[in-house]
């Protein structure tokens, strides 16, 4: 009987260490799934953040100083038209983009998705591509200035101006190389990032919700004011968040829609590598900067969203 | 409680070309808690939309206080709804949920006003104190109790309640059904309340309306209902029964088992062939030679407050409901006094139900039942 026990005991001790053995290498085998991620992060996302701020910090010869950071005052007005046209083209998707998900996530699940899919159709297609695709429509000699002089626009407006003797005709609209060609690169770009997180937050709103609303009295004015919209706000600062980021940041688009009359944050950092003004400190700094300016931007709008639960893109 | 409220004239409901609601015809009085009660699918949460508003009859009228109200959009009618979810707005308060219905009344309420409402219901449902909770905060119970004071801010003459306890356990539920009837007497309001439970609805209501398959089977008291079923349906869905075929003999005769019983009912034809519902509680178990039947029991389950015997009458399965126990393979004499028996016209339930053979895959069916059950919907 003693022996027995003993027997057991001993047993249930092989089997606990046994155990705690096995869950170790149950615990290493779950995290090492992880590991390619983490290396892959540490490698290109952490050192290069830290390159950032020691070149960011350092002089050309390598000493310790903030000029990088006092010289940048220079460049105030790009960093305010950088932020100024993000803002603005952030605020035209939400817009545009708001109405068209509301009215997506009120069609038939079978709509909804050959809707989605329409939207994210033109993602499949090359960013440089589309992009020039709206050089090309944009030109002075571009499809819509074409379109204007096919039909007699140009001839029309200098007619009015006939009798004018320092007039000089006109033969075309500058659309290309303006402001307003970089915002609309920017929305047409990166409406599907405000439309899809909406979406997806606003076909969650329980309808028996939105019912009881309706049955305690509530027009349907008053049901979007006060439930739909409130409920979907989560959805709209996620939208914000990946519009406003890659907008402020852009150069691709400033560059091939303002053949660079429209310098924003990102040209000037891409210029400080790899253009004429080879200077990869001040680079860093206004890169840093900039990162500064996205974070607060986030975490203020995270802020509005406190508690509702981050929506998540498709 | 005399006075008439809503009136269903011939409503009739399809979807996709299947009928849903058949000719449903029923008269609500005021101020009564009528109930709803049938098996997933058979209408009701359909019949209490409809009279909701949120959906429109086919064909047919629906009558509020003698108006026609078919086509008035539920926020202009005077009946609010306890959603069977609770359909709570998560991005508010305890306080704003049940201030929703006042704040959005123009000319605007006073805040002083809204205040002192809120807080009377919230009282009424006994939440006092819970004001600045979020909604998460809530247990499933407590939520319960915002949807309802929710629904009776306004004041409305009906309150519909789809199901409200369906998702509360037990114990909860037991305490919920006397509440709820406490806060109708308390509003004075009409309460139309739909579940499946027919426990539920013969502890809470006055009126209990049972329906399948799209048409009403039987309206009535609890007590008319359970005691008077109209057919096998009714029978077998409120309570237990063991349904038999028999023959009326003449008035206040019955012939099964090839013998003749007395019983109370009259009015049928003489040999009219009837179905014979007997109460698994008013079957007196007697030894085997003073019994007027002789059968073999093959089943014993303890159920706390009694046994559950199975026992086979001449291949047919009777569920007998009894404190003495019996164990399995006894033969048992049985003894059933007239007013234990109740007689009931042939229908298209005939046949369908009061046989107890699969009797253990019936409780199987039954709790695996709640899971299915809110399923229903159109």
């Amino acid at each position: 009987m003693s022996r027995n026990t003993q027997s057991v005991r001993s047993e249930k001790g092989i089997g606990d260490s046994w155990r705690t053995v096995k869950e170790f290498f149950e615990h290493f085998r779950k995290q090492s799934f992880a590991y390619p991620y983490v290396i892959w992060m540490g490698l290109f996302v952490v050192i290069p953040i830290i390159l950032i701020g020691v070149y960011a910090f350092t002089s050309a010869e390598g000493t310790f100083t903030f000029g990088n950071f006092s010289g940048m005052i220079d460049y105030a007005p790009v960093f305010g038209r950088s932020l100024w046209l993000a803002f603005l083209a952030t605020v035209m998707c939400l817009l545009i983009g708001y109405p068209v998900a509301l009215a997506i996530s009120r069609m038939s699940p079978k709509t909804q998705r050959i809707m989605l899919m329409l939207i994210m159709l033109p993602m499949w297609i090359n960013f440089l591509l589309r992009t020039y695709a709206w050089m090309s429509i944009l030109e002075n000699t571009g499809l819509i200035n074409r379109f204007f002089a096919s039909v007699g626009v140009f001839d029309w407006i200098n007619g009015l101006h006939a009798a004018d003797l320092h007039y000089t005709p006109i033969t075309h609209f500058q659309l290309i190389n303006t402001s307003g060609a970089v915002v609309l690169g920017m929305v047409y770009n990166y409406l599907p990032f405000m439309i899809l997180p909406i979406q997806s937050v606003i076909v969650k709103i329980d309808p028996f919700v939105i019912e009881a609303a309706e049955d305690l009295g509530a027009n349907s004015r008053t049901v979007f004011r006060k439930i739909i919209f409130p409920l979907s706000l989560s959805g709209v600062i996620s939208g914000i968040t990946m519009v406003f980021v890659p907008a402020v940041s852009t150069f691709v688009i400033s560059k091939l829609l303002s053949n660079g009359t429209v310098m924003l944050l990102g040209d000037l950092i891409e210029m400080q590598f790899t253009g004429a003004a080879y200077n990869p400190h001040l680079g860093s700094a206004i890169s840093l900067i900039m990162m500064v300016i996205v974070i607060i931007c986030m975490s203020v709008m995270s802020r509005f969203g406190e508690g509702e639960e981050q929506a998540v893109v498709m | 409680m005399a006075k008439e409220l809503i009136r269903l004239v011939d409503c009739r409901k399809e979807f996709d070309g299947e009928v849903v609601l058949d000719s449903i015809n029923l008269t609500i009085m005021d101020k009564e808690f009528l109930t709803l009660l049938g098996p997933s699918g058979c209408g009701k949460t359909t019949t209490l939309r409809i009279i909701g508003g949120f959906l429109k009859t086919d064909s047919g009228k629906v009558l509020f206080d003698g108006v026609k109200i078919n086509d008035v959009p539920p926020h202009k009618r005077k009946i609010n709804t306890v959603f069977q979810k609770y359909a709570l707005f998560t991005h508010l308060n305890v306080f704003e949920n049940i201030a929703f219905g006042l704040r959005i009344q123009r000319p605007r309420l006073s805040e002083e006003k809204i205040t002192r409402r809120v807080h009377e219901v919230l009282e009424l449902v006994a939440l006092k104190g819970y004001e600045k909770r979020t909604v998460s905060q809530l247990s499933g119970g407590q939520q319960q109790r915002v949807a309802i004071a929710r629904a009776v801010i306004n004041k409305p003459q009906v309150l519909l309640l789809d199901e409200p306890l369906g998702a509360l356990d037990l114990k909860l539920r037991k305490d919920m059904q006397r509440e709820l009837k406490q806060i109708q007497k308390q509003v004075g309001i009409t309460f139309i309340y739909v579940t499946h439970d027919q426990e539920e609805a013969l502890t809470m209501s006055d009126t209990v309306v049972v329906m399948n398959k799209g048409e009403i089977q039987q309206i009535g008291t609890p007590l008319d209902i359970y005691n008077e079923p109209k057919n096998a349906f009714v029978a077998d869905f409120i309570g237990e029964s063991n349904i038999i075929d028999g023959v009326m003999v003449s008035d206040n005769v019955v012939r099964m088992y090839g013998r003749n019983f007395p019983c109370l009912d009259k009015g049928f034809a003489p040999n009219e062939p009837v179905d014979v519902v007997v109460r698994p509680e008013d079957i007196d178990i007697v030894p085997v030679s003073k019994g007027e039947m002789i059968g073999t029991v093959t089943e014993v389950t303890f159920k706390g407050m009694q046994y559950d015997i199975i026992v086979d009458f001449q291949g047919f399965k009777w569920l007998i409901q009894t404190t003495d126990h019996s164990p399995v393979g006894a033969k048992i004499g049985v003894k059933i006094d007239p007013d234990g028996f109740h007689i009931m016209k042939k229908s298209e339930y005939s046949g369908l139900y009061g046989d107890y053979s699969s009797y253990s895959a019936e409780y199987d069916e039954l709790s695996a039942d709640p899971e299915g059950v809110g399923q229903e919907d159109e």
